[in-house]
């Protein structure tokens, strides 16, 4: 699609077809000749990797569709059915339950990649507009189908964020009601999000063609940060890509068959193995791990902001630090992609990667639990520092990155000397 | 100006007729598309026999002096409590400015927008009735017989918030008291829930 197309057909069926629906030109350009740059690392392997994954996310889930009842009395009964009775049921819900944290450890890689390379800088800020959709929709999925099992963390999950729209001023109850469809969690809202669950991964199927669309305009980034000028500068992406991406995908999936078939359960709650109980809580609501730095962030805000109360506070604070990455591209001052070259900077990139970190820390915790003791107060009880300033700390600091340090090192820093081409970069031809 | 009429109005010099039926066509389709889009927003709303078990008959007889019950309505938790003297004393004994939340939150004919004070919450001084579902996030206070909190009425372990023997916050991130439903007793020892008498007398309900 970047340049013009070099394809041929070679047979007559080829040629016939080239005329009608140009459809094997199409593939030929994008996958096969399209001239990738040749410094690409494995940190570029997990867009390959997230294909994989929505593709494993569907089919399994299509698979679960046709045992799974979206009943209050019958969800939890049906999936230990699945897991107990239906055959190959226990593969295949193992699959689909890790594959959604496997498809959300390589999505955030591939977050970090690009954060890290600049890789939303002109031109490529739409692409990296239609990932933060993408990934928008796959939290939104992610959310629902924790629903459907009906367990009691599945039930109480859903309740605590759904009561957080009733934070909204003025229409927060009657956008609670509506997204119920009752006065409280119950049948119709599992139906709903059985219903949406199923659809909105072939939304994210579609924002996925139109993700790579925009990539095969500019052409991939890459390590350095340059864009390629000449054709020493570039591979085709087959077979030097597919090979790459193929054995990073087979190493990835080793990882993913070692929880599959011998930790099916770790990455899940103990509490959801107990049916949904709308009359008890469990003691200590937790989301699932992918979702526990926005848990933190949520919980952080404990105090009243001007007009703003804390529950309603909250919840503005951990749409925004997703919504903020709609608007990184115009935030980052820097003309210079890659953080190779920023030496500054990168340091406070480290810094963010282990914020977020630590937030999905704070998530985990109680926020009244100490992340480290300093004496005891009268009564014998520890105190110290508590992990809910530690989330504000790190809140602070995950907005301040976005806010104040990608606008103001773009303008004061000096950046290291470039290579003045990729070829040049790999090849230590640094004769131009 | 030697343009034919409709060629007259693509130039923008002067509207003609078929700016007009532009215009008029695409706001049309505009209002057309939203009004068609309506039924299949609203159809997400409780449906009808969602709203038409908003009711629930409840005997309060079993539920002694000092005790509690917990029972399902409207797909959640209310909470009965039979109090004591001395419970309903100490929460009458509250000023009004320790309240975080003033207001009543009680959906009963004359209390929806008096003050939080005790009288206000409760048709019978002895039956507390509310919801209960933490005004915070949702989860069920613990209450009598597990954990009542730092003011004697109910304690939610999810995020802190303390509840006082009205069932009013005193402590914690939950801004609102716990709301009271609708609710009347048919006889001394049957309360019936979500519904007031005069909506039971409209449908056909008898309240004694």
């Amino acid at each position: 699609m970047s340049g013009p197309s070099t394809y041929e057909p070679k047979t007559g069926f080829t040629r016939w077809m080239d005329q009608r629906l140009p459809i094997i030109r199409l593939g030929y350009d994008s996958f096969v000749d399209f001239p990738t740059p040749r410094n690409l690392n494995y940190w570029w392997t997990f867009g390959g990797i997230l294909a994989i994954f929505l593709v494993i996310q569907i089919i399994s889930g299509i698979v679960l569709a046709m045992h799974y009842v979206p009943h209050e009395s019958m969800a939890f009964e049906s999936l230990e059915r699945i897991r107990r009775d239906v055959k190959f049921g226990w593969l295949i819900q193992s699959m689909h339950a890790n594959g959604a944290s496997f498809f959300f450890v390589a999505v955030y890689i591939h977050m970090f990649r690009g954060l890290y390379y600049g890789s939303y800088k002109a031109p490529r800020e739409i692409l990296w507009i239609l990932g933060v959709v993408i990934y928008l929709l796959m939290m939104a999925t992610g959310f629902m189908g924790y629903v459907l099992p009906w367990g009691q963390m599945s039930y109480w999950g859903a309740m605590v964020i759904t009561n957080l729209i009733g934070a909204l001023p003025f229409i927060g109850d009657a956008i609670r009601e509506w997204l119920w469809g009752g006065f409280s969690v119950g049948q119709a809202t599992l139906s709903r999000f059985f219903s949406l669950h199923y659809l909105l991964p072939f939304v994210i199927a579609a924002v996925v063609a139109l993700h790579i669309w925009a990539l095969h305009v500019p052409g991939n980034g890459n390590p350095v940060g340059i864009e390629p000028k000449s054709k020493k500068d570039t591979l085709p992406f087959h077979p030097f890509y597919t090979v790459k991406d193929g054995f990073a995908i087979i190493v990835y999936l080793i990882v993913f068959a070692a929880f599959v078939f011998f930790l099916p359960n770790v990455l899940g709650h103990a509490d959801n193995f107990i049916p949904a109980d709308p009359l008890s809580t469990p003691a200590h609501i937790v989301p699932e791990w992918y979702y526990l730095p926005f848990y933190a962030i949520l919980r952080a805000i404990t105090f009243d902001i001007g007009p703003i109360d804390a529950k309603l506070g909250g919840v503005i604070a951990m749409f925004g630090a997703i919504l903020i990455l709609f608007v990184l591209p115009w935030l980052d001052t820097s003309k210079v992609r890659s953080m190779r070259f920023r030496p500054v900077t990168r340091v406070f990139f480290i810094l963010f990667v282990l914020a977020c970190l630590g937030l999905g820390w704070c998530g985990a915790k109680n926020p009244d639990d100490l992340v480290f003791a300093i004496g005891h107060d009268a009564e014998g009880v520890a105190t110290g520092f508590k992990f809910v300033w530690f989330a504000q700390l790190l809140t602070f600091y995950y907005f301040a990155y976005f806010l104040i340090v990608l606008p103001v090192m773009g303008l004061i820093e000096k950046p290291l000397d470039r290579p003045a081409s990729i070829e040049a970069a790999v090849l230590g031809t640094a004769k131009a | 100006m030697t343009e034919q009429n409709g060629a007259l109005g693509e130039h923008g010099q002067e509207p003609s007729r078929r700016d007009f039926i532009y215009i008029a066509a695409t706001g049309a389709a505009a209002i057309g598309g939203g009004l068609a889009i309506w039924p299949f927003i609203d159809q997400m709303n409780p449906a009808a026999d969602t709203l038409a078990l908003g009711s629930i008959r409840v005997d309060v007889s079993t539920v002694t002096d000092g005790t509690e019950i917990t029972v399902m309505w409207r797909g959640g938790p209310v909470f009965i409590r039979h109090r004591t003297q001395a419970m309903i004393d100490e929460a009458r004994a509250v000023p009004l400015g320790d309240l975080p939340d003033e207001a009543s939150r009680n959906l009963n004919a004359g209390m929806e927008n008096a003050s939080a004070a005790d009288e206000n919450r409760v048709l019978r001084p002895e039956y507390l009735i509310v919801k209960g579902n933490c005004t915070h996030l949702g989860c069920v206070p613990l209450g009598i017989g597990a954990d009542t909190g730092d003011y004697d009425g109910w304690y939610c372990p999810c995020h802190g918030s303390h509840y006082d023997a009205s069932a009013r916050i005193r402590r914690g991130p939950a801004p609102e008291n716990l709301p009271v439903p609708d609710y009347y007793f048919e006889s001394e020892t049957t309360v019936k829930i979500g519904l007031s008498p005069d909506e039971a007398a409209q449908s056909g309900w008898v309240a004694s």
